[in-house]
């Protein structure tokens, strides 16, 4: 199996040969941390043409064609033009607050992406809790979209940041709850170990019933989470013209909309990575020839390839569904997803403690 | 070497925690000052991240900066806007207010400079997560199920008292 702490040890070495260790760690985190920004763009720009031509084959449309082969230019245009674009400051508003929260939402959203597991020994944040961490950091995210709305000082977008605020709070429950679900499975939260325990079966196959039942109620919780699919009503804009991010411009709004698809991807990395087995590849226990055979694809292909399904599976649902009323959505939380979430936990319990896991 | 990155990571942290809270209590804007103790907040994770306390670290993201300050914010949303930005208030408030702050800081100093501290190492490594389970739910000596249950008894309290209001019935 491709392991690539080789790579990282033999920098490090290189490094701490030239230099003394706390410089070289210094420039490491440099590095590490440039790379993530890198890897979380170019993944954005992906996600963002992706979206364009799914809705397009699900609206019996072809999308972008004209720029470049098959329009595979038009994301770079865009993003050049939202560079170039004028940033404008608003009178009478909180102007600190106004700037300071598409950097809240992008800060949460990125240290989110940098706890994920591309491949072995490619983790970048990965210690003892680190699902918790994981959970943690991406809480914030919603403290920047409630001060993008207030501070805006602008109806629609109070409107949809307090939307956006009760249903992010609330679905934030069932998110982790359903994690706590696999958590039980796994008897870690560490994210490398946690993946390095699927190496005989995925969990979704470990847990069977208990943990489909906690990856549906993930894949809903995770689409209102990143106010997609059929939650998107803080930024419905038939009613609110664009919600919380109506009065940015340029890179402001671009914050908020690179950090929107990369939430899509972040709540679909997790879900690859405690229910789909990360990048461990597709082993069935007895077939030796066929397991070996699967380790010679590399463990970013398998992780990037199951992240991907499942980002298709939501894209999918965003586009099929028709959107919800705020009370609907907010009565699916708490009195469907909530109680069927902490019934599982108890089944999933009593099945590890019984042993009838696979 | 080591242990100077870490003084300077710490003397960073420290800095931003103390101009953050210095800017909290001084500005009149209730929404900024929810901002700015959001600094202090993640000043004090990542102190406890420096400590090797991950799992304080991570509760301390989760609970003030993911729970609280979202609270703050939506407590602010939902006062009305004359009482949202503070307006000068009389002499006797503000020598109160200073009384009250000033005898803090000198018994907080007078603590700091005469206590005799234990000779505590720091942690070298985490803390196992299956060891904080053990202690927090195990029932022997220096457990803590008590505490636990106790405060679990407390928010329930505190949610039925919520609702006791919101219901107006």
């Amino acid at each position: 199996m491709y392991d690539f702490s080789i790579i990282t040890t033999a920098i490090d070495q290189f490094l701490r040969s030239l230099m003394p260790s706390g410089l070289a760690i210094f420039i490491e985190c440099v590095l590490v941390g440039a790379c993530v920004l890198v890897a979380y763009i170019v993944l954005a720009i992906i996600m963002i043409f992706m979206e364009r031509k799914v809705c397009a084959a699900f609206q019996c449309r072809l999308g972008p064609m004209r720029v470049g082969f098959w329009g595979t230019l038009q994301v770079f245009s865009d993003v050049f033009k939202m560079i170039i674009k004028e940033i404008i400051d608003l009178k009478r508003t909180d102007n600190m607050l106004y700037n300071l929260a598409p950097f809240l939402v992008v800060l949460s959203s990125v240290l989110t992406f940098s706890c994920l597991p591309f491949a072995k020994g490619m983790e970048v944040l990965d210690f003892n809790v680190g699902l918790f961490f994981l959970m943690a950091t991406s809480s914030f995210g919603v403290l920047g979209i409630m001060l993008a709305g207030w501070s805006s000082n602008n109806k629609y977008s109070m409107i949809g940041a307090m939307r956006s605020g009760a249903q992010m709070v609330s679905y934030e429950l069932s998110i982790g709850i359903s994690m706590l679900t696999l958590v039980v499975l796994s008897g870690t939260l560490q994210l490398s170990e946690i993946v390095s325990r699927q190496s005989d079966a995925w969990f979704i196959v470990k847990g069977h019933i208990p943990a489909f039942i906690a990856f549906v109620i993930y894949l809903i919780a995770g689409n209102a989470e990143t106010n997609r699919g059929p939650f998107d009503l803080p930024e419905a804009e038939s009613e609110l013209t664009a919600g919380y991010h109506t009065e940015y411009s340029g890179m402001g709004f671009g914050f908020f909309y690179v950090a929107e698809f990369m939430n899509l991807f972040i709540v679909s990395g997790i879900a690859s990575t405690i229910f789909l087995g990360g990048w461990m590849p597709l082993h069935i226990l007895g077939l030796d020839g066929f397991n070996a055979a699967m380790d010679y694809i590399p463990g970013v292909v398998w992780f990037l390839g199951k992240t991907f399904f499942v980002i298709w599976l939501l894209m999918w649902i965003r586009w099929t569904f028709p959107r919800l009323r705020i009370d609907q959505v907010i009565t699916l939380e708490w009195k469907y997803l909530v109680p069927i979430g902490i019934v599982n936990l108890l089944i999933m319990t009593l099945c590890v403690v019984m042993g009838w896991t696979l | 070497m080591i242990l100077n990155t870490h003084a300077i990571i710490f003397m960073g942290l420290a800095l931003l925690m103390v101009i953050a809270a210095l800017l909290a209590v001084t500005t009149r804007n209730i929404m900024r000052a929810t901002v700015y103790l959001l600094f202090v907040l993640f000043g004090t994770a990542g102190l406890y991240f420096i400590l090797h306390y991950t799992f304080l670290g991570a509760v301390q993201v989760t609970v003030y900066a993911g729970g609280i300050i979202v609270l703050f914010v939506f407590a602010a949303l939902l006062i009305g806007k004359g009482a949202r930005d503070l307006t000068h208030t009389s002499i006797l408030r503000y020598t109160a207010g200073f009384t009250a702050a000033a005898t803090g800081l000198a018994l907080t100093t007078y603590l700091i400079f005469t206590h005799q501290f234990p000779d505590v190492k720091p942690l070298t490594s985490v803390v196992p997560i299956n060891l904080i389970g053990h202690t927090l739910m195990g029932s022997d000596k220096y457990n803590y199920v008590l505490p636990f249950e106790a405060v679990s008894v407390l928010l329930l309290a505190c949610m039925i008292g919520a609702l006791l209001i919101a219901r107006k019935r």
